[in-house]
């Protein structure tokens, strides 16, 4: 297919460069230097999309960031990416889009016919008001609503790229490179400040690579590529394009996403490949920038006139249009009409005039103004131009593009027709309400934009953080201000940031010419009103009209982020740049006020969609956290063993032993590895607890207030189990502590909560302690820890230690030693988690796996049994001991946990929660506490978290008695059993409760004591 | 995100590197037992959760493991100093 719209010669497209590309399965051909929007055009493919709501045609009606409707979807497979602007997608070999919006296509929308249909019946909150009833069907609704909406879909598979974040510190940060961006980026280097430069666009300049002013008597493109290469060779000037400042946080932090091969077309599975690729190349990359000073230089956007039928293909903003007619050589059609409220447009219909091609003319410039005769008019005038005053396009006529405009004369303020209507053919209409400067960044800093009656749009407020806007972002309206700003502002900016000024650059001359005073024209009055007219829309993403925006101020949405949640305008990915304040002058009509007490919903983050790729950067897959490994990791891989996450430790959680050709499930392997401990001897990898080093003359005492039991007299030698409070009284750890000396202990942590515990026990010491000498010292990873249990557990050790003696007498429960296992000097602790003849042996992390070896050996002639997390938490809740944030909730007591032996009754200090303890809650009656639970029918494993109740035919809502804690299958005890809160639970043993399940049945269990084995300690204490 | 500064190291250093540790200047009652219940809970529970200046706690988590106090603007995030647990700020907060 030709390039139909093609010019013959200017722009900065390459003409020997083409490029062919696919737009919705057609092969199209376009030029190096094209965006897809501007190719698009020059194959005069005018429908690119359909809207959200009604299923509309639509055109491309901008030209940058701000294009709400020609929204794309790239590629195909792993590498896809939905929501780009087509306006922004450098055109490359191979490029594929797809239209989001219709379906199956945009040019053939099957839901078309059904939108239109009932387009006239689905005003603001429709999908609301209509779906709501009845709920379980919204999510049928929603599927087609969805597809129908055309949002773009989101890869399914692992995107194959890399992405990369980095962090920078500059002097200077200008975010824009236009006019005001490369002078204040140039006047800021030239004091030796370090500047980053960032731009969206693939080239600096902004709208200088649009414009036909001479600036310094050069044409814009020859001024402009001596002042970027001005900036190239400064060398602490860095030159960012394609990025986008997309976020501005918090004292001066601003992250940039800069797109570095999607240009390319290269992504990793392209079919594709590049000469230019460069393997290890991330695809995108964020830059973290803490910048001493910010310059905001981002520019202004047209506002279109919103007039009925704009939404018509073929209606674009007027800098749009001459934008492809000066920088990409396409004039976008034959026969213009320029609607328009300024002066600034006519440029547009004088570039379109100049455009040499066969039928291509300006049929009619349309002013809403009376009596101008700036430059801009005369020179319209004296082309020939037909320029009709006090008149606007009021309404776009024809089907699947403009045919032709209906024109018509306005009162003085334009809020009402004031003659007869004339129809004026043409195909292409442009139109202009102005400039909204964009102060999106400035809004992100929490600076309340203001109104300006002469701007007639927002500008930034007051700045709040150490930053400036310059430029068209200032609300500047010529060239030679935009200069003069940067200029300023990037002086001052050095200076602020510590540099030495330099000489003020000169500010470039231009042949721009005076404009006159705008007209402040935010809705196009029809001959019918709003309500009855054809749709004059607002908001072309989200389909919202001026009429839903009136409807909305009638139904009573008086406040603007009221209106805009009702109308959902500014909802969408484009945030409204092109309609918003249109819209929020329409609602500040209709409810009588003027705009600046109306005021502006405020933009946030991202300024355009960044990708979740580059958000996420490298942190994903194996390096999305660190994987913690003991030293006997690589014996338990051998084994087989099933791993489970523990916070970032693998723990093994079961070890398979092969049956038959496969391997045992994991109740098998539970059963035989509990049963092996009951048995005869067991071996558990304990090294993942958490350990702290406890050391200093007042270390003691230290401890004696962070437990809720006394240490100030266990010996050296002995270990003691401790539960740990918050200030509430509520558990929030227990392990055991060992003195090791006369001041030095040793304390356990469980898993999880080690980090918690160290923090918590430095605030303490650091903020309300200070007088007390004590050292804290993380030695988790430093130590590995074997758990040997059964009732063959001495029998084991006996044969690898022979420098401690292990009879009952000498080493008792609750004991610690010093001694050498299996040669290495090692620690070993008789404390128990099952219940049964125990020894904690300690080694130095390095002989972890060497004295696990020999454990293992030593212990073959008893069977020794592996053992994972799971069998561990069988053996602990037979005992009835409590796992800390599984059985406890951070609202239970150690009275609740049937654990007051472990609260100090007398100690000389008020430990840390004592005074809680005694509080009108913590004492109340009814409070849930934890009991055993045995179901009636003995292979019945109840689901942790099942509700208690105590009358299953109870009406509902039942009245909870507590929950399921824990609950297993005892191969040992040879029934299901289950650890619960209950309320009152202690003083109802012997009771049945009922556990209504999600499958509806239900459970009935008694309750019993917590303890289901050995509940005298005999098997522990030998 | 912000910057803040560590009087123990005497940097300046990410705010990634920090955790916040709530409120300052609370000082644990010397006999919680000579407390009624509501007194209790007015140390336990109670917060002042200003608008504007705010003394709170920072632990450099990721430096030095220290912990200190922190002036902060909870409107603007400005913060105004930092300076050592068990000192006075210079610049006070009205609740303080």
């Amino acid at each position: 297919m030709m390039q139909v719209n093609r010019l013959h010669a200017g722009g900065r497209v390459d003409r020997s460069k083409p490029i062919s590309f696919e737009f919705d399965g057609r092969t199209l051909q376009g030029y190096q230097g094209d965006t897809l929007a501007s190719a698009l055009l020059a194959n005069g493919v005018s429908t690119v999309g359909r809207s959200f709501k009604y299923g509309r045609r639509r055109g491309i009606v901008g030209h940058g960031a701000e294009e709400p409707n020609a929204i794309v979807q790239l590629g195909t497979g792993s590498s896809t990416v939905p929501n780009l602007r087509a306006t922004q997608v450098e055109l490359y070999h191979g490029l594929q889009a797809f239209s989001v919006g219709g379906w199956p296509s945009a040019e053939f929308d099957a839901f078309g016919f059904f939108k239109n249909l009932f387009g006239s019946l689905t005003p603001p909150g429709f999908y609301y008001k209509t779906f709501m009833w009845p709920a379980r069907f919204w999510m049928t609704y929603e599927h087609f609503i969805r597809k129908a909406a055309g949002l773009g879909a989101a890869p399914v598979e692992a995107d194959p790229d890399i992405y990369d974040k980095l962090n920078q510190h500059t002097d200077v940060l200008v975010v824009g490179g236009g006019a005001a961006g490369i002078m204040a980026a140039l006047q800021a280097g030239k004091s030796g400040a370090r500047v980053i430069l960032a731009d969206e666009q693939n080239e600096l300049g902004g709208s200088l690579l649009a414009t036909n002013w001479t600036i310094d008597g050069k044409t814009a493109g020859q001024w402009l590529a001596e002042r970027v290469q001005q900036l190239a060779d400064m060398p602490n000037v860095q030159l960012l394009p394609r990025s986008t400042v997309f976020g501005y946080y918090d004292q001066n932090f601003l992250t940039i996403a800069e797109r570095r091969t999607d240009h390319l077309g290269i992504t990793a599975n392209s079919a594709v490949k590049n000469e230019e690729q460069t393997h290890g190349v991330s695809r995108q990359r964020i830059h973290r920038v803490r910048a001493s000073r910010v310059i905001l230089a981002t520019g202004a956007i047209e506002r279109p006139l919103v007039f009925a039928n704009n939404d018509l293909p073929g209606v674009m903003v007027a800098s749009s249009v001459k934008n492809y007619l000066v920088r990409f050589g396409v004039v976008p059609g034959h026969k213009l009409v320029l609607t328009t409220s300024n002066d600034s447009a006519y440029a547009t219909a004088i570039e379109w005039h100049k455009a040499s091609k066969r039928a291509v003319e300006v049929v009619a410039i349309v002013d809403s103004r009376r009596g101008v005769d700036s430059a801009p008019v005369q020179q319209a005038r004296e082309l020939g131009i037909r320029v009709i005053e006090g008149s606007a396009v009021i309404e776009a006529l024809g089907r699947s593009r403009v045919s032709a405009a209906l024109v018509a004369p306005l009162s003085d303020d334009g809020k009402k027709v004031a003659g007869k209507a004339e129809r004026i053919f043409c195909d292409t209409i442009a139109s202009s309400g102005g400039w909204s400067p964009v102060i999106h960044l400035s809004s992100h800093t929490g600076a309340k934009p203001k109104w300006s009656e002469q701007v007639i749009g927002f500008l930034p407020g007051a700045s709040v953080q150490k930053e400036r806007s310059v430029g068209g972002a200032n609300g500047a309206r010529y060239l030679r201000q935009c200069f003069e700003q940067g200029i300023e502002a990037g002086a001052e900016a050095a200076v602020l940031a510590g540099f030495e000024g330099a000489e003020l650059g000169a500010v470039p001359s231009t042949d721009e010419s005076e404009e006159a005073q705008a007209q402040a024209l935010f809705l196009v009055p029809h001959t019918k009103v709003s309500s009855r007219a054809p749709k004059q829309f607002v908001d072309y993403q989200l389909d919202v009209t001026a009429a839903s925006i009136q409807l909305a101020a009638r139904e009573g949405y008086q406040s603007v982020e009221h209106a805009k949640r009702y109308t959902a305008m500014g909802f969408g990915t484009d945030q409204g740049k092109l309609g918003n304040i249109n819209g929020m002058a329409i609602l500040a009509d209709e409810l009588k006020q003027t705009i600046a007490e109306t005021g502006t919903t405020i933009f946030r983050p991202s300024y355009t969609p960044t990708t979740f790729g580059a958000i996420a950067g490298r942190d994903v897959a194996d390096l999305f956290d660190p994987e913690r490994y003991t030293a006997m990791h690589r014996w338990h891989c051998a084994q087989g063993a099933v791993f489970e996450d523990v916070g970032q430790w693998k723990r093994p959680r079961y070890f398979p032993q092969p049956v038959g050709s496969g391997v045992e499930s994991m109740l098998d392997a539970v059963n035989r590895e509990c049963l092996a401990v009951r048995n005869s001897v067991g071996i558990l990898d304990a090294s993942t607890l958490g350990k702290i080093d406890i050391q200093g003359p007042d270390a003691a005492e230290f401890i004696n207030r962070m437990y809720s039991n006394a240490y100030m007299k266990l010996a050296v030698g002995k270990c003691r189990y401790g539960l740990m409070l918050k200030e509430d009284g509520m558990i929030f750890d227990d392990g055991v502590t060992a003195r090791l000396g006369e001041n030095h202990y040793l304390m356990f942590t469980t898993t999880g909560g080690a980090a918690g515990v160290l923090a918590w026990l430095e605030l303490w010491q650091q903020t309300e302690w200070p007088e007390l000498q004590v050292f804290f010292t993380s030695v988790t990873d430093h130590w590995t820890t074997a758990t040997v249990t059964g009732p063959n557990a001495r029998k084991v050790i006996e044969k690898v230690c022979s420098d401690i003696d292990l009879s009952g007498d000498a080493f008792q429960f609750m004991d610690w030693r010093d001694g050498q296992v299996a040669g290495i000097k090692a620690r070993v602790f008789r404390i128990s988690f099952t219940g049964e003849l125990s020894y904690e042996v300690n080694v130095p992390a390095h002989f972890g796996q060497t004295v696990w070896e020999q454990l293992i050996a030593a212990g073959a002639e008893f069977g020794i049994t592996p053992y994972g997390t799971e069998a561990m938490h069988v053996l602990r809740a037979e005992k009835g001991f409590i796992i800390v944030g599984q059985d406890t909730d951070g609202s239970m007591t150690p009275g609740d946990m049937n654990m007051d032996w472990v609260v100090g009754k007398t100690k000389h200090f008020s430990f840390l929660g004592e005074r809680s303890l005694s509080r009108s809650d913590t004492t109340r009656a009814m409070r849930k506490q934890l009991v055993g639970l045995k179901p009636l029918q003995p292979e019945r494993v109840l689901p942790e978290g099942a509700q208690i109740v105590n009358d299953p035919n109870e009406a509902i809502p039942m009245a909870m008695q507590g929950h399921v804690t824990s609950s297993y299958y005892s191969a040992y005890l040879g029934h299901s059993f289950a650890l619960a809160v209950v309320k009152g639970g202690l003083s109802r043993m012997g009771e049945t409760i009922y556990c209504p399940l999600a499958d509806g049945t239900t459970v009935a269990a008694e309750i019993v004591s917590s303890v289901f084995v050995d509940p005298k300690g005999e098997r522990q204490n030998v | 995100m912000l910057q803040i500064y560590c009087p123990h190291c005497r940097e300046t250093r990410e705010e990634e590197e920090f955790s916040y540790a709530g409120e300052a200047h609370i000082q644990r009652p010397l006999d919680p037992a000579a407390l009624n219940d509501r007194e209790w809970g007015d140390y336990l529970f109670f917060r002042k959760n200003p608008r504007g200046l705010h003394h709170e706690m920072w632990n450099h988590s990721a430096g030095c493991r220290r912990y200190f106090n922190v002036t902060r603007n909870t409107v603007s995030y400005e913060i105004l100093e930092s300076y050592f647990t068990g000192d006075q700020p210079t610049v006070k907060a009205e609740s303080l």
